[in-house]
């Protein structure tokens, strides 16, 4: 591991992003945008306070997944990464850099997304608004990570956005906002016990209405961490210099 | 690493693409310092070749050495400069911002970048998007990228496509001036008219090397005018397309 080359690309991606103000926009705001929508269609009544905590997740997780995803799938497709595959760069420090510098982008926008919730659309938060913040971040570097991961198996933008499908749209089912997670089939909760986006949600749900103590989201934070280190592990593992 | 070994040695290199054949055990032999071109049409297995040498193409048997050593392997991952057939460079960033990061991941020198812009002559447009510049400036970045760790081999897929005349002559002067100075140029194009340019000639069709030669050696044995002529002369008389006559 060398900490030059995983760092220059970490600046590097962040530059780019720098000239793309669109894809800025649309880390930063969007996720706040789709939050004051649902608080503004369920306004009078209690479904925003029910369902706010779980958008804090998935508006972040899957915006992450897509921007990154199509971000290193255009090095694959400009011959960007060919390149740095005869280069002295590892497959480790190059998934890392992106990881990086992506995680300072849902840094970032965690901190917009969580205070708009919170401060304009009057999110109740019964625990600690910084664990709250800290599972925001957590679950939106879980999208990062699985963007990651998920590109090396796509050969076009289209593919990647198949992907929305198959990786995203389960997670979200059977994540808890539809209907409780321990009011589901047994079998489907089994599988939703195995998908991060569970944990995340419930972590939040937990903060928000203070039903658990912090050991216990604490244990849900450790939980998708893990998936953020195997979903890098994987990413890096997949990504070969020599392909057919 | 020998200093006696030719820039790459293939031997019987077989590669396979989906299902095709698309190298059918090319053997060939690339002495160092000149510059040598990779000619032939379209479809024809240039890129995968380079690919194969550059050590990013998956092999089905035979081998690839570069420099003495077998293709792929880290120690040349300073050695050899790459460009692929796309400009392979960053759009949304400056030119400067492009070589300060593939300086970073080769390791190479802070002054490396200033003499790299000099001799592709881009000193003026270092501080302008890559988006923004035009088809030559672009490849000019690409290969400024490939010079930047003074690599002894350079990979050049395609340098001069799409290029007016003016701009080709001068980066087939500075391709002569990297070999002068010790370098070996691999450099594809499917343009035959560049034959001329080369010091040494490798036509490709098909997934076969049919010529490896000096282009007066190609006028020569031909009696062709023309380096596309004889071209399509070579194709004539090489067994494996005589018969088939599509
Ligand atoms: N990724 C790929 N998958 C399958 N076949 C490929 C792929 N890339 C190239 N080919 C095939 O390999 C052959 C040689 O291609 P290539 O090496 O790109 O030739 P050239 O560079 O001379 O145009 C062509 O028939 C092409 O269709
Ligand atoms: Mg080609």
């Amino acid at each position: 591991m060398n900490a030059r080359r995983t760092f220059a690309t970490a600046g590097r991606a962040l530059q780019q992003i720098r000239h793309d103000p669109r894809t800025v926009g649309l880390l930063l705001v969007v996720p706040s945008l789709l939050i004051g929508l649902i608080a503004w269609l369920f306004v009078d009544t209690p479904v925003f306070e029910q369902i706010g905590p779980a958008m804090l997740a998935l508006f972040p997780f899957t915006i992450m997944f897509l921007i990154t995803s199509i971000a290193t799938l255009r090095e694959r497709r400009t011959g960007t990464l060919e390149r740095l595959l005869t280069m002295p760069i590892r497959q480790l420090e190059f998934i890392l850099g992106y990881a990086i510098a992506f995680s300072l982008l849902a840094l970032l926008q965690a901190a917009v997304t969580v205070s708009f919730a919170v401060w304009v659309c009057g999110l109740t938060i019964e625990g600690s608004l910084w664990l709250l913040f800290a599972i925001a971040v957590v679950d939106a570097i879980l999208g990062t990570t699985l963007g990651l991961l998920a590109s090396a198996f796509a050969r076009t933008e289209f593919q990647v956005v198949q992907f929305m499908p198959a990786l995203i749209f389960p997670q979200i089912l059977l994540g808890g906002i539809f209907l409780p997670r321990d009011q589901l089939p047994d079998f489907l909760h089994f599988i939703s016990d195995w998908l991060p986006l569970s944990h995340a949600i419930d972590a939040l749900n937990a903060v928000a209405t203070g039903s658990h103590d912090a050991a216990w989201i604490g244990v849900e934070l450790l939980i998708i961490a893990a998936f953020i280190v195997g979903f890098i592990v994987l990413g890096a593992i997949t990504l070969r210099r020599r392909t057919p | 690493m020998p200093d006696t070994a030719p820039a790459i040695e293939c031997e019987s290199l077989r590669v396979r693409r989906g299902k095709k054949l698309v190298l059918h055990g090319i053997t060939v032999t690339v002495p160092c310092g000149q510059v040598v071109g990779l000619l032939g049409p379209s479809g024809g297995g240039k890129t995968t070749l380079m690919r194969s040498i550059v050590g990013v193409q998956r092999i089905a048997s035979g081998s690839v050495q570069v420099l003495g050593l077998p293709s792929g392997d880290a120690r040349l991952r300073r050695l050899v400069g790459y460009s692929t057939q796309a400009a392979s460079i960053y759009d949304d960033l400056t030119v400067r911002q492009n070589l300060s990061y593939f300086r970073s991941v080769l390791g190479a020198r802070a002054e490396d970048i200033d003499r790299v812009l000099q001799e592709t002559a881009l000193s003026d447009t270092a501080g302008q998007l890559v988006a923004t510049l035009s088809g030559g400036q672009r490849s000019r970045v690409s290969l400024a990228v490939a010079m930047l760790s003074s690599p002894p081999l350079l990979v050049l897929d395609e340098p001069t496509v799409g290029l007016d005349p003016v701009l080709r002559e001068d980066l087939w002067n500075l391709f002569h001036d990297l070999a002068r100075g010790g370098s070996t140029l691999l450099v594809s194009s499917h343009v035959m008219d560049e034959a001329t340019r080369c010091d040494r000639l490798l036509l490709m069709r098909d997934g076969d090397l049919v010529a490896d030669l000096t282009p007066s050696e190609l006028l020569a044995r031909t009696g062709a005018a023309t380096a596309e002529e004889a071209f399509l002369a070579i194709i004539r008389q090489h067994p494996k397309h005589r018969a088939g006559g599509s």
